[in-house]
């Protein structure tokens, strides 16, 4: 816990909305200033401003003009939209299950999503109608169908649907289908590298396609999920409790799992399977900024999509000109992150009672 | 305001309750009672709304519970659950502002004054106000509850379910929140169900209770009339004695435990535990009696183990001879709390005791009797110890019967002796302690036709004929 000083300095919420705020956009700027090739901040603001505001500004450099929109922009953005998705999701489902524990990865949703993408890489499947939207989608209902069949599972096996089980079903699940994505891979021939590479998680050399492809699903799931934060704190007290307080309880449930798959469906589709950021983010929001989702749900966009972009930025400039997998690098620091949380949980359990 | 007919269902595993029908009128506090496993819990699950049922109805304001949405619902009803559930360190305000969401309107819902000032409000009614930014994980049972009450009084509902709402509380919040309930539902028109396990709290606050076993409603009606001594430990199938409350006319509840069976079957009070010295007469059970008496420690009725009849000089006079008393009990190693005393100033030899017995029966008695001066009143003090089991008629029965064995001895020694007959019986200061060891054959009455009440009749007339007579030698003596 916070000394009660900065509890209540942090808990100015417009405070928290700037500094989140200028901490994405700084994030932002230094993921597309640092690389190989260094690109000043004045000269990013000047290109970007002369991209949107369609006019012939004086003096910009026309290769670190390609660069900033070619390469670094797509690629912040893409990280920022899967960072922000991962992240809200994460938050949902927390409060959701009631539980700081649970994260699209831990239910498996991220698992189910994989084999998704896996299947439409490994048959090349492209779907009549959405096309080029084949693996997203897929994604997605793959996503979706993993959500359902946790929570049947978890109900056939404890009625009450304790979240232990909800989570320990979601990781047996989760190597479950992790098997069949070896033996996918095991039987593939040169989809190979495309596979694995997409596995690792990855947000380069993505260009703005895959821009167009998440953008659709994380508004739609940011609305939903925005349009759901009352509801939120309801259920965090217990769906019998939040059914009381007036909250129709089955659908808006219904609701925020189908568009926190949504979210999780779209994000695994775009990037790859990138763990921890829809676990370790919503709970430091929470740490600091406290539990109502009113306020926790954006705070995580901002944050999570921050941290994603600076992620991403380690991952290619720390063993230059060679690229570590973004999920590398959130894994190196959220795992631990993870045990800080499990440790403090046990603790203050044991001490409640 | 509510009406259930009928009602049946449970859950999967099978029926729970089996044809319930009830009405609970506006403005009630109604409380449902029964067993672990009656199914009182499941009954007030059903009418919230969180429990489908599978046959009869459940009408709220004339209309069938399920045409209700779920926020009609939590306007017209407010729930405090058991166990509130936090797995997030909300504050308590963003706790009881949760109340608010039924009223709200819209997808990105507003919040307006009204809603402030309610929530205010609220948290002013339930005494939370200083907590409010404090977070509810922080919070102990007691206030965690008194946070859940306000989140429920925030919804402002019609009707107020509760499970078990003492539960948490310790005893001065256990009132304060059933007063508070009770003068809600006087004042704003509160209807208020309530399972209660507390049958005594229940008997106090509720103007009618449910009595529930195995499913099933076995009565409702008033306090006095469910909480009958034999129903309940039918119910409960235990042993409980049903006490009338001291200050209100409301029925309670009281157990009684398995007897210890530590005690000698034959023990008897008799002159073995009497200690007659210069200035008391002193009789020290080894166990508590059940006793009523009318002495300055331990009045009333209640359980002694010391009885002390202290001598005090004739000048003796004291504003506050209670609290002297219980000094003097004191110094002289008594527990004021486990003591019978009383005062007299007749020197203690001339003091009268006697074992009587008949068949099974017997009884103790002490008379200290003096007749004193012509202008000081008379005062006889009488302990009668019976070494029985009594039932509270008999205490009563007892000290008539002792009174009048008395007045018959004044009667006979004043008629025949001093010529002023009747004047001396002006102001009397006499006292009586009836004790009774309650073990052994149970004794229903002690009137002057029972075999108790001759023995008493004749006991009390011997001693304290010995005593009187004792007493004027003595005076006699002293004046030569």
């Amino acid at each position: 816990m916070q000394k009660p000083f900065i509890r209540t300095f942090l808990n100015n919420k417009g405070l928290a909305y700037i500094i989140s705020t200028a901490f994405l956009i700084i994030s932002m700027l230094l993921g597309i200033s640092i690389g190989t090739v260094s690109i000043p901040v004045p000269a990013i603001i000047e290109i970007i401003g002369a991209e949107i505001f369609r006019f012939q500004g004086q003096g910009i450099d026309s290769m670190h003009e390609s660069i900033v929109m070619d390469i670094r922009l797509p690629r912040v953005l893409l990280a920022g939209l899967v960072g922000a998705s991962l992240a809200i999701a994460g938050a949902a489902f927390q409060g959701l299950l009631r539980n700081p524990l649970a994260d699209p990865y831990t239910l498996g949703i991220s698992s189910g999503a994989s084999i998704g993408a896996v299947i439409t890489l490994f048959f090349g499947i492209s779907l009549p109608l959405v096309g080029a939207f084949t693996l997203p989608v897929l994604s997605i209902l793959f996503a979706f169908a993993t959500v359902l069949f946790v929570l049947f599972f978890a109900r056939r096996v404890d009625r009450l649907l304790r979240v232990e089980t909800i989570i320990l079903t979601g990781i047996i699940l989760s190597s479950f289908l992790g098997s069949f994505i070896s033996l996918m891979i095991a039987l593939s021939g040169e989809e190979l590298r495309q596979i694995i590479g997409w596995l690792l998680g990855s947000v380069s050399m993505r260009g703005w396609e895959y821009i167009k492809i998440i953008f659709p699903f994380f508004i739609i799931g940011l609305v939903i999920l925005l349009a759901n934060t009352r509801e939120l704190n309801a259920m965090s007290f217990g769906e019998e409790r939040a059914q009381h307080l007036g909250v129709n309880v089955e659908r808006r449930k219904l609701l925020i799992l189908l568009s926190g798959s949504l979210l999780t469906g779209s994000a695994v589709a775009v990037s790859g399977t990138i763990g921890f950021v829809g676990l370790v983010i919503p709970h430091l929001t929470r740490t600091v900024w406290g539990p109502d989702h009113r306020h926790l749900l954006p705070l995580s966009v901002l944050i999570g999509s921050g941290f994603l972009i600076l992620a991403d930025l380690v991952s290619r400039t720390i063993i230059a000109p060679s690229e570590l997998p973004i999920g590398v690098i959130t894994a190196l620091i959220g795992a631990p992150i993870f045990a800080l949380i499990l440790m403090r949980n046990r603790k203050e359990r044991s001490a409640g009672q | 305001m509510i009406t259930v007919k009928n009602l049946t269902g449970g859950y999967a595993g099978g029926e729970v309750l089996k044809g319930i029908s009830f009405e609970v009128c506006e403005g009630e506090l109604f409380g449902i009672l029964g067993p672990n496993g009656s199914g009182k819990t499941t009954l007030l699950k059903m009418i919230s709304g969180a429990l489908n049922f599978r046959e009869g109805s459940i009408d709220v304001e004339g209309r069938p519970l399920t045409q209700y949405s779920p926020k009609q619902l939590a306007r017209m009803m407010a729930v405090l659950p058991q166990h509130g559930e936090q797995a997030f360190p909300y504050s308590v305000k963003e706790t009881v502002s949760l109340g608010r969401y039924a009223h709200q309107k819209g997808w990105f819902n507003s919040w307006h004054d009204e809603d402030e000032q309610i929530v205010q409000k609220v948290m002013e009614q339930t005494g939370i106000t200083r907590l409010q930014d404090k977070s509810i994980v922080e919070l102990s049972g007691g206030e965690k509850q008194r946070v859940f009450l306000a989140q429920a009084l925030a919804q402002q509902p019609r009707i107020l379910l509760l499970d078990e709402p003492t539960n948490h509380l310790d005893l001065s919040f256990q009132k304060e929140l059933l007063d508070l309930l009770k003068k809600w539902a006087a004042e704003e028109e509160l209807t208020v169900v309530s399972i209660f396990h507390d049958l005594n709290l229940a008997s106090l606050y509720c103007d009618r209770l449910l009595l529930m076993e195995n499913g099933e409603v076995l009565i409702v009606d008033t306090p006095a009339e469910v909480l009958k001594e034999e129903r309940i430990k039918k119910v409960y199938k235990t042993q409980i004695k049903n006490h009338p409350h001291p200050e209100i006319a409301k029925p309670q509840l009281l157990l009684v435990p398995e007897a210890d069976g530590g005690h000698d079957a034959d023990f008897k009070i008799d002159a073995r535990f009497l200690d007659v010295g210069q200035d008391r007469i002193v009789l020290q059970s080894p166990m508590n009696l059940r006793t009523m008496s009318s002495g300055i420690t331990g009045a009333g009725i209640g359980w002694h183990s010391s009885f002390v009849h202290r001598v005090v000089p004739m000048e003796y006079d004291c504003s506050d001879h209670k609290a002297e008393m219980a000094e003097y009990l004191q110094e002289n190693g008594f527990l004021p709390s486990e003591t019978v005393g009383m005062m007299t100033a007749v020197p203690a030899e001339t003091a009268s005791y006697q074992l009587f017995e008949d068949g099974d029966l017997s009884i103790f008695i002490i008379v200290s009797a003096g007749n004193t001066h012509r202008d000081r009143p008379r005062n006889i003090n009488t302990w009668l110890f019976i070494n029985g089991k009594i039932s509270e008629e008999a205490f009563i029965q007892s000290a008539m019967t002792a009174a009048e064995a008395k007045i018959s001895v004044l009667n006979e020694l004043e008629g025949s002796g001093a010529g002023s007959a009747g004047q001396s019986a002006g102001i009397s200061t006499d006292s009586i302690c009836i004790a009774a060891i309650q073990q052994g054959e149970s004794i229903a009455y002690a009137g002057t036709a029972t075999p108790l009440g001759k023995l008493i009749s004749e006991g009390i007339y011997t001693c304290t004929k010995e005593a009187i007579l004792k007493y004027r030698s003595s005076k006699a003596a002293f004046k030569h």
